[in-house]
């Protein structure tokens, strides 16, 4: 890996984490978690077979969070047009803010899981199955956060039309990650499917993005 | 360095200038000039690589340091700190302290930038220009908000910068002493006032 991609990867996440920052999806994580036994009910053979399910929804919507900070405020102060005019390419630029939003993302998440499964009660073997599915999911997740940022970046209710436009394209991470906890082999390989598709395409739908942007 | 040949640009549908042509050699300065809205800033877009020109071509391989009115430091970051992130992705990680004596911002190497006053800003993006080590500067009104004794560290730093065998492309409607300069004035140039989209 080139050096000014680890530069750029060390500065997004150092801005993530500053104030803060990387700490409020969690946060969000943990409460959707603790909400889901409140409405379904103190019923701990109900919460443990659908705990898993609730953990997906769960990682999905925090993963919203952060989307108007991974693109926007960069382009407004002007650090693209600085890294463009060094000669880095849009999909570069975009590929670092991937790996530098997985890394802020992903692990907090799977920390915050080890909590949460035991809120819902959830078996060792569900935990891991979860663990396992989030660990393949949470870049694919992350992949589409970064593309639907960089789409709405500049627009007005940015956040609430990125939820509209993400939350369908993860369908797929949902029904697999979640499918995958019966225990299929078959599901984790699907959901490794996704997750690469939308890693390997997300930076240069991204990267279009900002270039358009540009205008 | 720099070569536009028959450049047009067109922004939203309007054509802000078209036919423009110059050459930038090195150790050159050009001055862009003309009223709000002309082009200026497109001008120095285009040049960076961030716009495409709707006709024409622009040729020039050395590396670009780019001044906007956006200073693009790290707000929460030590001004030093800031500046060293650029430096370091240009490979000059040494040139920092150098950088802030030539804008006389030494003392305020420690302070957070989002405490800076708007000149202090102005310069603290000037020093990230120098601290860049490239050989092309492209300017946009880098006078703004600058006090007399900054506007001199500029014009110091300019004819430095010319001196070691750099160029310059600067927009600015700020009067500011230049030697030896191409002016190129937008609104002498020939155009079409409208333009379908």
């Amino acid at each position: 890996m080139s050096s000014p991609l680890l530069h750029l990867i060390a500065r997004d996440l150092r801005r993530a984490w500053i104030g803060g920052g990387a700490l409020l999806p969690v946060a969000f994580f943990l409460l959707v978690a603790i909400l889901f036994p409140f409405g379904i009910g103190p019923d701990a053979k109900l919460l443990a077979r659908v705990g898993g399910g609730i953990l997906w929804a769960a990682a999905l919507l925090a993963a919203l969070i952060p989307i108007e900070r991974l693109v926007a405020p960069d382009m407004a102060s002007g650090v693209i047009d600085q890294l463009l005019t060094r000669g880095q390419s849009a999909a570069t630029i975009a590929f670092a803010k991937l790996i530098a939003h997985w890394l802020a993302f992903a692990p907090p998440v799977l920390i915050a899981a080890l909590p949460a499964s035991a809120l819902l009660d959830l078996s060792t073997e569900t935990l891991v199955r979860v663990e396992i599915s989030l660990l393949i999911g949470t870049p694919g997740l992350a992949a589409l956060a970064l593309a639907t940022g960089a789409l709405v970046a500049g627009l007005r209710g940015a956040g609430a039309i990125a939820g509209l436009l993400l939350l369908p394209l993860a369908v797929p991470l949902l029904i697999f990650g979640a499918g995958s906890l019966d225990g299929g082999i078959g599901a984790l390989k699907l959901l490794a499917a996704v997750s690469l598709v939308l890693v390997a395409g997300a930076p240069f739908v991204a990267g279009a993005a900002i270039r358009a942007g540009l205008d | 360095m720099l070569t536009f040949d028959a450049v047009t640009c067109i922004r939203g549908g309007r054509a802000l200038f078209e036919g423009l042509s110059f050459t930038l050699e090195q150790g050159g300065a050009a001055l862009v000039t003309g009223p709000n809205g002309v082009g200026k800033s497109s001008l120095i877009r285009l040049s960076a690589g961030l716009l495409n020109p709707a006709a024409g071509r622009i040729t020039g391989d050395a590396p670009r340091a780019l001044l906007t009115e956006q200073s693009s430091l790290d707000e929460e970051l030590p001004l030093a700190r800031a500046l060293a992130f650029w430096a370091r992705l240009d490979g000059a990680a040494g040139k920092v302290a150098a950088a802030l004596d030539a804008l006389a911002l030494a003392d305020l190497a420690d302070i957070p930038v989002r405490l800076l006053s708007t000149g202090q800003r102005r310069r603290a993006a000037i020093a990230r220009i120098i601290a860049s080590g490239a050989p092309l500067w492209l300017l946009d009104e880098p006078a703004n908000g600058l006090d007399k004794a900054a506007l001199g560290l500029l014009e110091t730093a300019i004819a430095t910068h010319r001196a070691a065998g750099g160029a310059i492309l600067m927009a600015s409607h700020t009067p500011i002493t230049l030697s030896d300069v191409i002016a190129i004035d937008l609104a002498q140039l020939p155009r079409q006032s409208e333009r379908a989209a």
